[in-house]
């Protein structure tokens, strides 16, 4: 064990992996001798050379096609996209190409090798454009993983799952967190499994959901609501496609009551995809509506950015009027 | 000489005082022919590596998509089948190159380039299989017409989106490079593709990763109804690889010795130096943009017998002929067996079913996850309800 932040346990991951795999690649946009912008890659050139990771021409369209290419001809490209927020010029090759490559050519070739791993979401000052929380516009698209942790030990045993699952997979990583989360982390090899909810606290009254940079925030409100005699049943979904429905729903039909928090925007929302699917399965069990608290549907803003966030103290009322109702 | 000069550009250009603006006349493309329309070769030309083998195996290509595709717009019409594209007029270009190119050469396409699969060995039944979405085709029946892929034959199945292949062949070719093979990826693209932003990203990264790549633009004059005058305003497509650092020729693409040719020395150079070429081949898309297309609203009947009589399949056979290779008699006749078993083959085809309802949810990923198979389950028991309303599925579906 060694304690690490969730860049190190990122940059430590990519390094197994590079290690043991020579397949594996690591490039994008600065990614190469400088380490990339938040270091995620540093020393991994020096390490394995140039030709297995190394900067490209600044081009998320091309970074993705190529790694495309990559990986239909059965190599492992771990492509990054310097922020969520830039990954837009890659959606034709992301949702209409990489998804769809296995089942269009009925398995005569697949990008399973692929990874995709870029830094989202708000409160780092980023504003509209290096703040946002994509997930939605990818968990909407067959064919693909979308995978967001939330500490360094989980960064570390997803990302590796991630890379070896032999289909393409998007890892969001939540870069707020990427030096204030700090944790125990083991050094060796170790994968977390995909499609796997992690109940992080075990409760009676109501199942609070969330992912990513989400759970240190609703572990606050939580927490706040213990103190006034609520059990909460806080659980990380950690893969938001394929999602793990049974624990959702056996959570649920325990508690009664559902919260689900994510910094994108209410409408569109993943939420809006789980609360649909819950109500189906646990139709009879509810005893609340099943609360959203989210980013607004605006774009992500700069100065308002306190106010935007479906901080601890939002998460917290909504918990409490769920329990009121 | 295109890259001397650009490199000369960057050591030795002058520094001046006074703006001095440059432009497109700065940089002339010359055109390849090597055979004239009679079949005569042009003086000084210098013929490529061909022999009679290839030569024929070459024209038995040409031949047998002749067929093909004369045949199965035929059945688009008699609504045999749902779609189709022909590449007539356009033979020499892509099937000129891909005989350039070794059997395991990765060969990603567009759309228009059924000629390159067929001279890999493509088998007329598969093409069939493909075209009537049944249950023997590789794709299993999920993607439209003409969209072939074979994995055996290293020919990336099609997609439907324009440029997404190009910066995927850098990458392909990329891994290439890595393990060292002599192998280098052929992309095919058209004119219009070339105004997608996927052409220029990849252009750009195979210059700048130096891959073993060939770039090969179809420039037949027309993106559906758009004429290339309206596409794009500078020479074509082969200047804009000597900007992005990569060889660029301009070759006749209904010259299939000029293709051949241009095609073997952009091989060499790709996979001897990892030099990435482009090669623009000027052709003419003979039939409609598809199906789907009538191209009497946006071109002149006069224009098509202009291009016509420059049919690049008529002009090889004038030269195998002189050759002493072939003669009218075996023309005819072959012509005639190749008609005849695309016939039987579109017989066989349609007689197969369609895919089995299961494979509706295969090959999204590795394996299906538990939310498809649940609504594959939901979507069976709803099929043994209506059965009548689902005909292709519901007598084969089990009864469990």
């Amino acid at each position: 064990m060694s304690n690490m932040n969730l860049l190190q346990a990122i940059n430590n991951a990519l390094d197994i992996a590079m290690d043991k795999d020579s397949k594996v690649l690591c490039f994008g946009e600065d990614v190469g001798h400088f380490g990339g912008v938040f270091r995620a890659t540093s020393h991994l050139q020096e390490k394995y050379g140039k030709s297995r990771c190394f900067n490209t021409p600044l081009t998320e369209q091309g970074i993705i096609g190529f790694a495309n290419g990559l990986a239909s001809g059965g190599h492992k490209p771990i492509a990054e996209i310097q922020f969520a927020d830039y990954i837009f010029p890659a959606f034709d090759q992301i949702v209409n190409e990489a998804a769809k490559f296995r089942y269009r050519s009925g398995n005569e070739f697949n990008v399973g090798g692929l990874t995709i791993r870029s830094p989202y979401g708000g409160g780092i000052h980023g504003g509209l454009y290096h703040s946002q929380s994509p997930e939605a516009y990818f968990t909407g698209t067959p064919g693909l993983k979308v995978v967001i942790p939330r500490n360094p030990y989980q960064a570390k045993g997803l990302l590796l799952a991630s890379i070896r699952d032999d289909n393409p997979t998007i890892f969001f990583e939540p870069k707020r967190l990427y030096r204030a989360s700090t944790g125990e982390v083991p050094e060796e090899d170790y994968e977390l499994p995909l499609g796997k909810a992690d109940i992080m606290q075990e409760g009676t009254d109501i199942t609070v959901l969330g992912w990513g940079a989400q759970m240190e925030v609703l572990e606050k409100a939580v927490a706040m609501a213990a103190e006034d005699g609520i059990s909460c049943e806080l659980i990380d979904l950690r893969t938001l496609m394929p999602w793990d429905v049974e624990t959702v729903s056996q959570s649920v039909q325990k508690t009664g009551r559902l919260l689900i928090s994510h910094e994108a925007p209410l409408s569109g929302g993943f939420a809006g995809e789980i609360a649909a699917t819950i109500q189906e399965t646990c139709f009879l069990y509810l005893e609340s509506p099943i609360a959203r608290v989210t980013g607004l549907d605006t774009p992500f803003p700069l100065a308002h950015d306190k106010e935007y966030m479906p901080d601890h103290l939002k998460n917290y009322e909504a918990i409490k009027r769920s329990v009121s109702f | 000489m295109a890259t001397s000069k650009q490199s000369a550009k960057q050591s030795e250009a002058p520094v001046v005082h006074n703006p001095v603006f440059i432009d497109g006349s700065d940089l002339t493309t010359p055109t390849l022919k090597i055979l004239r329309q009679d079949g005569s070769i042009y003086e000084g030309a210098e013929l490529p590596d061909i022999d009679k083998e290839l030569a024929l195996k070459i024209y038995d290509t040409f031949q047998f998509i002749r067929a093909l595709d004369e045949r199965m717009i035929a059945a688009q019409r008699q609504g045999r089948i749902s779609f189709y594209m022909t590449q007539i007029g356009e033979e020499a270009a892509d099937i000129g190159s891909t005989a350039a190119l070794a059997h395991d050469d990765m060969i990603m396409a567009q759309y228009r380039e059924q000629g390159a699969l067929a001279f890999r060995g493509f088998p007329l039944d598969q093409f069939m299989h493909q075209l009537f979405s049944n249950e023997k085709d590789l794709g299993k029946g999920r993607q439209m017409p003409i969209h072939y892929g074979s994995s055996e034959l290293n020919y990336m199945t099609i997609s439907s989106p324009l440029g997404t292949q190009l910066p995927q062949a850098v990458g392909y070719a990329y891994g290439y490079k890595l393990e060292e093979k002599d192998n280098c990826v052929i992309c095919y693209f058209g004119e219009g593709a070339a105004s997608e932003g996927d052409f220029h990203a990849a252009i750009n990264m195979a210059g700048v990763f130096k891959v073993p790549a060939i770039f090969f633009c179809r420039n037949n004059g027309y993106a559906i109804s758009t004429p290339s005058s309206e596409q794009f305003a500078g020479d074509g497509i082969a200047p804009r690889a000597v900007a992005y650092g990569l060889k660029a020729i301009r070759v006749d693409g209904n010259d299939v010795l000029a293709v051949l040719k241009a095609t073997q020395e952009a091989r060499k150079l790709a996979v001897e130096h990892n030099q990435p070429v482009l090669i623009e081949a000027m052709t003419y898309r003979l039939g409609a943009h598809s199906t789907s297309d009538d191209p009497s609203g946006y071109r002149s009947k006069k224009e098509e017998e202009k291009w016509r009589e420059k049919d690049p399949v008529l002009r090889f056979k004038h030269w195998l002929i002189q050759q002493g290779w072939w003669s009218e008699e075996q023309d005819a006749e072959v012509a005639d067996a190749k008609r005849k078993a695309v016939m039987a083959a579109m017989k066989e085809a349609e007689k197969v079913p369609a895919p089995h309802i299961d494979d509706l949810i295969t090959d999204v990923y590795d394996t299906p996850p538990k939310h498809l198979q649940d609504q594959l389950d939901a979507l069976k028991a709803h099929i043994r309800k209506y059965p009548d309303a689902y005909p292709k599925t519901a007598g084969r579906i089990d009864h469990e």
